[in-house]
Formats: C-alpha cells, structure tokens, sequence
C-alpha cells in the first residue's frame, strides 16, 4: 500500500511543474504555480483540475432504481436520463459511508461518482448492501480519466472544443460529446462552486485532452489548477469534504446536509437513526466560519466557549484569498454553535464568526 | 535551482543576513525556504526593540500549508520589522531577498556575521 498511485495524466502534471504530493494514496499535484494564484484564476476565469482519481462505479440491471433508493439518503426519483443528483450513503447508525454523485444515464443504467479515498470501501459497501437486489455494483474507476474545468470562462472555452450545444446542459445535468475529438461524458457540475464541467473519458485519452484544453486555454485565462486550490474552493464555496465535515462518525444531518435527507421516499440505510436525530435535535453540529484575521485556523484546533471550555474541534481550515481572512468548518456541541467561539493560535484568542457559506459571491448558473 | 546570492550570508535554518556599512544587517528568509513553504498568508513579527539573541525563534511564517519559526542568525536588538509584510506577505514569495526583509536588526557582536555559512556551503546545505 506504500506506493502511491497513479492517474493518467502523472507525466502532463510532471511536464507542467505541477508540485507532487501523496493525497489519499494517489500521486496528485498540489499546485503548479501557486495555491492563491490558482484559486483566484478559477474565481475570475477558469482552472483545470485533473480528478481521475476519484472513482466511478456502474450501477445496472431492472432493481437499480430501488437498490439506489435503499442505498443512498437522496430520492433518486428525481432522476432522469441526463440529470445528476447529489447525495450521501450512509450506515445504519447513520455515520456516512460517502457523498457521491449519481448520474441516471437510463431507467436501469446510473453512473456513481465517489471518493477516491474511499473506492475500495464504497465498492464493498455497496456489493454488500446490493444483496437482493436485481442489479449489478461494477468497479469501473481504472477505466475512466476525468478532467474538472471550472470558472466563469469554461464554457466558453470547452465550447470551442466540442460541437455539443453546451448552453443545453443545465447545472446538475450531462450528455455524451467529443471534447477535442474525445468521446467524454460531459457533466455540469463541479466542486469550486463555480460554473464548468467534469468530463469523464476513457483512461486512455485522458492525457491528450488535457493537453488540447491546456492548449486551447490561452484566450480564456486557463490556469492548469491543483488540489490545493481545489480544497480552498471548495471550503469557501461551502461544500463538505469526506474525513472532514462528514465521516462515518457524522451523520449528514449535523453536518449540515438535511436537503438532501428524504424521509418521504420511505427506509433507506440509516433513515432510523436519522429520524430519530431530526425529532431530538442533532447533538453536535458543523459550523461554517471566519475570523477577520489571516492566520489560518487549521484542522483539529480545539474551540472553546466564552468561558474556555472546550466544545469542539477545527475540521477544515484555510485562507480564503478572495476576502483575505482565515475560513473553515469546526464541529462543536449544538449548545454552543450560537454561543461565542474562540480559538487560540500561539497564544492569541481568535473569535470565530459563524457564516452560512458561500463566502464568496458565486456565479454558477 | 533555489537562487542564492553571493552577496548574503547564511543560517542552516534557512534565513539569509545582509550586513549594511553602518554595522547593522538586514534578515530574511531564503528562497529555498519561501519556496518549501509555498504561499505565504501570515508573517508574525518581533517589536521594535526586541533583543533576540543568537538562534532564537523571532517570528513565525505561516503558508497553506504550515507555520514555521524562523530564528535570529545572529544577536542583536531589533531596529526595524518590514511593515509591507503584515498586509502583504506574499512578497516573501515574490522578492525574498529584496521587497521580502523581514527584519533589521543592531549586531550585539558584529563578529558574529563570520560565522555564518557563504552562499557557497549554504548551496551544498540545501543541495
């Protein structure tokens, strides 16, 4: 398990100066220029992330929509062909297993997207709960790459790359393309909060589509972009993060992901104990903050109320380089999330203020 | 390659001092350093007046990534601090050696310079 592995575009990030670093057991770049300059290209034109390592899973066979609806907290009914849900799974006692994408390519053929962290133990969860269930849970993250262009101008700059009208796939929708003459699942979606796409390719071709985006990037401000950038983004955009805002020890209703709990769509893996979590209340709850200061608040901080009692723990934290002050997520007692939160960084009290995130204005569409 | 300037003087602890012709020197943190640590968001700094002696932690830099003391290379009480910094730190990024000072100080001993590493063995030191 020692060495790390590899995506298909390990040469591209090695060629392009991209900063290597073990993320998850995976050989990913953490930046090429520079984590702020980097962000700051997503928030104002666009970046391109290389996320092959995520993993992609096939769900298919005449049960998939009920397996799904039992596997997932989501109500996949909402699907259609084309459209993309966001969701969690979870375990009986309601910790979550994964958040994932689930893409409904046909009534009896979707397309999950997971952690990369977390593909052997989603894979095995998932076979285990399919049990039953009249369809197949197939592993297919080796064979896909998947590209992530993100900001304002990514449209504009994939559109000249495809004949694929993109203005018709809505946010949280997909259709299938050529992008540079590679065949890719395109995917309105991404993890910046900003508007671009996540294009899913054969391994195999990932490469050469980096290097005809990089290419054809110039006039649209492309930053080839980290995960660095990518952590920075997506905590001030405001979405959770496996290990950190969710765990198999929090549920998705203390961290903040209620909507996308639904009880009406009847049982699913954990829906017991999370019934029971939204009629007592969460005990402990993830809050979104800032602090009008730029030292950094980092993960496993300890946060104390007004009278220095410890009531929870940093689980996220960064500079946000668009309003230049320390962000991040903590996970704290319920009974003190209204309360006043302070930190100590070397010997300085820090109050925390709570935010609802976004904290930066976003224009995805 | 890191840049090291034949002009400077060195700590193995990666800051870099600059003696003036009035006796006092000028410190900061290397290029070597500024690009280990990657962006750079915070710069805690000494007052004016603070006597550091030889070795000590005088301030800390703090990237995406980490904070990290930095220590005096040699004696002596703080004269200046670089004020640029606290609003922008990134120049330490940009300029180590120039628009990145950290810190000037008075030499306790103006000896003390000599033993610090030349740009020649701080070059073999960070290899």
């Amino acid at each position: 398990m020692s060495v790390p592995q590899v995506t298909p575009l390990n040469a591209f990030h090695r060629q392009h100066g991209g900063r290597m670093v073990d993320f998850a057991g995976w050989d990913m770049p953490v930046q090429y220029r520079s984590i702020l300059e980097e962000h700051k290209a997503v928030r104002q034109r666009c970046g391109l992330f290389d996320v092959s390592h995520m993993g992609e899973a096939d769900v298919q066979g005449p049960d998939a929509l009920k397996f799904l609806q039992h596997l997932v907290t989501n109500d996949c009914r909402k699907l259609f062909p084309g459209r993309i849900l966001y969701t969690v799974m979870c375990y009986p006692h309601g910790g979550v297993v994964d958040d994932l994408l689930v893409y409904m390519r046909a009534p009896d053929d979707y397309l999950l997207c997971i952690n990369a962290g977390n593909i052997a133990k989603d894979i095995a969860w998932m076979k285990e709960q399919a049990q039953g269930f009249n369809c197949s849970v197939v592993d297919r993250s080796p064979d896909y790459a998947q590209l992530a262009i993100q900001g304002p101008t990514a449209a504009a700059l994939v559109q000249t790359l495809t004949l694929t009208n993109l203005a018709e796939i809505k946010y949280y929708h997909f259709g299938q393309g050529e992008v540079a003459g590679v065949k890719c699942l395109i995917s309105r979606t991404g993890y910046t909060g900003e508007d671009g796409f996540e294009l899913y390719c054969d391994a195999t071709a990932g490469a050469g589509l980096a290097e005809a985006i990089l290419a054809a990037g110039g006039p649209f401000g492309l930053e080839l972009t980290g995960l660095g950038a990518r952590d920075s983004l997506r905590l001030e955009a405001g979405f959770p993060l496996y290990g950190h805002e969710i765990t198999d020890q929090i549920t998705p209703l203390t961290a903040g992901l209620g909507w996308v709990v639904k009880f009406d769509k009847g049982p699913f893996v954990g829906s017991a104990v999370l019934q029971r979590e939204k009629a007592e209340g969460s005990t402990q709850k993830i809050v979104y903050f800032k602090t009008n200061d730029r030292r950094i608040v980092r993960a496993e901080t300890p946060v104390c109320d007004a009278a220095g009692l410890v009531v929870g723990r940093v689980v996220s934290g960064t500079l946000s380089p668009i309003i230049n002050e320390a962000i991040g997520t903590a996970l704290v007692a319920a009974t003190a999330a209204a309360a006043p939160l302070v930190v100590d960084i070397r010997g300085t009290k820090i109050n925390l203020q709570l935010v609802k995130p976004p904290f930066a204005t976003l224009k995805k569409n | 390659m890191s840049n090291v300037p034949a002009d400077l003087r060195y700590a193995k602890t990666h800051e870099w001092t600059q003696v003036a012709a009035d006796g006092t020197v000028t410190i900061g943190i290397t290029d070597y350093a500024q690009n280990s640590l990657g962006d750079i968001t915070y710069i805690q700094m000494p007052k004016v007046g603070a006597v550091l002696k030889a070795g000590q932690t005088f301030g800390v830099v703090e990237s995406v990534k980490a904070a990290s003391d930095v220590y005096a290379p040699v004696a002596g009480t703080v004269l200046a601090v670089n004020q640029l910094l606290e609003a922008t730190p990134e120049k330490v990024n940009q300029a180590p050696y120039t628009d990145g000072w950290m810190l000037k100080l008075t030499l306790a001993n103006p000896a003390d310079v000599n033993t610090l590493l030349n740009a020649a063995d701080y070059g073999k030191h960070i290899g």
